[in-house]
């Protein structure tokens, strides 16, 4: 049991709890924090696995911008707690429970069934590491074609983002008052 | 690091952590806690692509990572708008079983 294995395996049984508190979590922004601990423990595998520029791109972008954003979220529709619905059919997210174990035994076999052969990371052997150079040579050379698409696309969902969230009082000229923002105001119900 | 993780404890941990993601998106019926399942599962496949990048002692998988995250990136704002705008209009809550109007 080497070093690094010993800390690989810390870090997994600590992102596999925080998932699982992830899903577990009755109050959403408990969710979102079990989140950000998940994606911290997952970064710092990333600088493990030789992707220093990956886990600097992930606790940026992901930690630092996609969780904020849901938590933005949770809070202005103060999104707590479930609502009791009536199922339709009852026994429904039981064969979801089935259907994802089953997913995840068709997962295991594949796990096993791969070659298992260690990554070599003796001396002598060429060590790649993801820093932000080598990773950019990458992709201003063979993956420039989708670079320049993700520009378009970022540009695609900036417009889709803002055109989703306007806010439709405001704009017919109304008097807007916070609770609106947040959908609890009558007219806007109704807008 | 001295000595190397098999890649398979990786691509392991990955399994375990999409399936978690796939439960949590099967049974929660909360909107934003789907959504946060969904990047689970887009987190662990992130953790497969940088471990076979490593194996094959090559970046091209750290670029696709950088490309999922990104696209990630885009999805959430857009699908959290999506959210917003569906909390607005008609409903007041996140509950996706209350969202059945199309039901036959």
């Amino acid at each position: 049991m080497t070093g690094s294995t010993i800390v690989f395996v810390i870090l997994a049984l600590l992102a596999i709890s925080s998932a699982i508190l992830v899903i577990l979590s009755p109050d959403p922004v408990h969710s979102a924090l079990w989140l950000i601990l998940n994606l911290v423990c997952l970064g710092v595998m990333y600088y493990g696995l030789d992707a220093p520029f990956l886990m600097a791109a992930q606790l940026i972008v992901y930690a630092g911008a996609i969780v904020v954003l849901f938590l933005f979220v949770v809070m202005v529709l103060n999104a707590r707690g479930e609502d009791v619905w009536a199922r339709q059919i009852p026994w429904l997210r039981s064969v979801g429970l089935v259907v994802a174990l089953a997913l995840f035994g068709g997962l295991w076999w594949a796990v096993k069934s791969a070659p298992t052969a260690a990554i070599p990371t003796a001396p002598d052997n060429v060590r790649v590491v993801g820093t932000v150079a080598g990773v950019g040579e990458l992709l201003y050379s063979d993956y420039l074609l989708p670079f320049e698409a993700t520009s378009v696309l970022l540009l695609a969902a900036l417009v889709g983002a803002l055109y989703l969230g306007r806010n439709e009082a405001r704009r017919r000229g109304e008097p807007v008052s916070p609770a609106a923002v947040a959908g609890t105001e009558s007219e806007v119900e109704r807008g | 690091m001295a000595e190397g993780v098999p890649v398979h404890y990786y691509t392991a941990l990955s399994a375990v952590l999409f399936t978690i993601g796939v439960i949590g998106v099967l049974r929660r019926s909360n909107a934003l806690v789907m959504y946060m399942s969904i990047e689970l599962m887009l987190n662990a496949v992130n953790l497969s692509l940088v471990a076979f990048s490593k194996q094959h002692r090559a970046l091209d998988g750290q670029v696709m990572v950088f490309f999922v995250m990104t696209v990630a990136a885009a999805e959430v704002a857009v699908g959290l708008g999506l959210i917003v705008a569906i909390f607005r209009r008609r409903h007041e809550t996140v509950d996706v079983d209350s969202l059945n109007t199309m039901k036959w």
